[in-house]
């Protein structure tokens, strides 16, 4: 019998059932989600601005993007950033985690403590910060520093600190979530691991760099590379605490991004928005490789 | 306090599905119980656990803290003394004021109506998607199923432009879906993370359970709606559950899609009240804008902490 000519044996067998099951799927990946990513690659050698009809224009939007000279700024400063936040966010819900998967009791308490900053809206948490960066002596953070004889700093008005301002509190709003996925990660060590160590004669300190680390290398390693393709992309502290200044100082790639597609200034140059996406996905994609390539040694095993 | 019965069945269920809670399950870590006997270890365990204690009330909640006694402060006093304790009485009329008069009641209504849509779609797509995915495994969903998998790789910056246009102009349709509601709740239903979590947990439901049903005669309709579903709740859970809060929090594309100012959701409004109103009154917004997920996550921490920690595991 020949399977998929019989339209009549395909419905009785379900699959026309299947198919309608199988919709509401295909239609919004499609349209919103395959169509805009195909989209995106014929739009960046396009010419479109809404007005007229969308113009072939080859490496165009590419040359334009790479000649910017608000690129290599950009470049910068989200390399910045994530150094910042690597520096900042990496260690801190290591060490925390650790120390928290030992407390006896009420552990539940600690989780939800650190996991608190995550659930307030991200917007809640910039414009909260920003008002405790006022620079003026009676600004939230500056009495606080007042009290040991610091300050008053001018935070997010300086072109030095406003950065490592803004990575703090990204650090605070996003370390919960990290924190709550090492705590799983250290439940996943086997007692058998530990128990051997002891009988080994291995001290804490020992146990901790010779088992719960090596065993959490899986994990240390995705959460390292998730970091710094979400800090790539970072938009909204940029946006909203400083919107790019002072000078340029906290410009990022997407940030120009939104400028050249939305930005009042220079606005709906669409083609050298999506130029500059494909860019930046094609970097991360690369980065990822080269780094898996190099870990793998490492992370298996 | 009188918890209404769905409310508590959902909690129920969000419980059990936290049975195996990672947090808790934990047997031994790196401290041994012969370790903890040894007095120099215990009191440095003790130490250090209280001092991580302080270190998180301090910087978790004390900026949430200050924002709430912000709510009710006079302006003028969070100006000049903001960590003094209320020097010249509370001002409950900012709460009053940033509800009414501000009318966050009102994008605070458009945020419930998008966070709510947003669900539905999340879970309509990922349910059925996942459903033929992983039960009714049709020749070509293998190939559905690897669509859907590669959009887990591209960046959502790639997306954000095509997307504006694509909703500017959709296809087919011939009719712009700016400024309606719309223009959140489809694009949130392509989410490929909802659909690997579903559909790994429809993979682990018992086949048997298909067969027998299929014997019985029950059409795929109702093996989906009265076999499948009923059986997914925990995970239903944990879908709708971050679904609804990250509707909540965004703030880009809803702030791209929705220019008219009174179909704004809080997130995109915040920005602008704080351009035009009293301190006071602002941060009274911000407080109720953060109420509601605080008040969810309170009530469904287990579901929480157990989903973000296996976000974790899916990714990884």
């Amino acid at each position: 019998m020949k399977r998929g000519l019989n339209p009549k044996k395909w419905v009785q067998r379900g699959g026309l059932a299947a198919l309608l099951f199988a919709l509401p799927m295909i239609v919004i990946f499609g349209v919103f989600s395959w169509w805009p990513v195909t989209q995106s690659v014929v739009m960046s050698f396009q010419k479109t601005n809404l007005v007229s009809e969308p113009r072939w224009v080859g490496w165009d939007n590419f040359e334009w993007v790479l000649t910017d000279p608000n690129l290599p700024i950009a470049l910068k400063n989200t390399l910045w950033f994530a150094f910042l936040a690597l520096i900042f966010g990496y260690p801190i819900p290591l060490i925390g985690a650790i120390l928290m998967s030992e407390v006896r009791k009420r552990r539940g308490l600690y989780s939800a403590l650190a996991y608190l900053p995550v659930v307030v809206p991200p917007v809640v948490a910039v414009l909260l910060w920003k008002f405790f960066y006022n620079g003026a002596a009676t600004g939230v953070f500056n009495t606080i520093l007042g009290w040991f004889g610091l300050g008053p700093f001018p935070w997010l008005n300086s072109q030095d600190m406003a950065m490592p301002a803004l990575v703090l509190e990204s650090t605070w709003a996003n370390a919960g979530s990290t924190v709550i996925i090492y705590l799983a990660a250290l439940i996943g060590v086997p007692a058998e691991l530990y128990d051997a160590a002891e009988v080994d004669g291995a001290g804490i300190l020992r146990k901790l760099w010779h088992v719960t680390l090596p065993n959490l290398r899986g994990v240390l390693f995705i959460t390292f590379i998730l970091q710094i393709i979400g800090t790539a992309q970072v938009f909204l502290e940029p946006y909203l605490f400083t919107g790019g200044g002072p000078a340029n100082s906290t410009l990022t790639i997407l940030l120009l991004i939104y400028n050249y597609a939305f930005g009042a200034s220079v606005g709906a140059n669409y083609g050298a928005a999506t130029a500059l996406s494909l860019l930046l996905a094609a970097a991360l994609a690369v980065f990822s490789i080269i780094y898996f390539r190099a870990t793998r040694a490492w992370s298996t095993t | 306090m009188n918890v209404p019965r769905w409310l508590q069945r959902f909690r129920r269920d969000a419980t059990a599905s936290a049975q195996s809670r990672p947090v808790e399950a934990l047997t031994r870590g790196v401290v041994s119980e012969a370790d903890w006997k040894r007095p120099g270890v215990r009191w440095t365990m003790r130490t250090v656990h209280t001092l991580l204690l302080v270190f998180l009330i301090i910087s978790c909640i004390g900026p949430l803290f200050l924002m709430v006694k912000f709510a009710v402060t006079p302006t003028q006093d969070i100006l000049r003394t903001p960590l003094a304790l209320f020097p010249n009485g509370i001002r409950w009329e900012n709460m009053v004021l940033a509800w009414n008069k501000v009318q966050v009641s009102k994008y605070f209504w458009n945020t419930v109506v998008i966070a709510g849509g947003s669900w539905f779609f999340q879970l309509l797509v990922a349910t059925t998607g996942g459903f033929v995915i992983s039960v009714l495994r049709p020749k070509w969903s293998k190939v559905l199923n690897s669509l859907v998998m590669v959009t887990l790789f591209i960046p959502s910056v790639v997306l954000l432009v095509p997307l504006y246009l694509t909703v500017l102009n959709p296809p087919l349709l011939g009719q712009s879906l700016l400024n309606s509601f719309w223009a959140i709740w489809l694009p949130a239903g392509a989410s490929a993370f909802n659909v690997v979590i579903v559909t790994r947990f429809f993979d682990s439901l018992p086949r048997e359970v298909f067969e027998a049903a299929e014997v019985d005669g029950a059409s795929t309709f109702r093996l989906f709606w009265s076999v499948v579903l009923p059986m997914s709740k925990p995970i239903l859970g944990v879908v709708s559950v971050f679904a609804f809060i990250a509707a909540w929090k965004d703030f880009l594309w809803p702030m791209l899609v929705l220019k008219r100012a009174e179909i704004q959701p809080l997130s995109v409004r915040l920005p602008a009240i704080q351009a035009r109103e009293d301190l006071g009154v602002f941060l009274a917004a911000l407080t109720i804008s953060t109420l509601i997920p605080m008040v969810i996550f309170l009530i469904f921490q287990k579901l929480f902490l157990s989903g973000a920690g296996m976000s974790g595991a899916v990714k990884g």
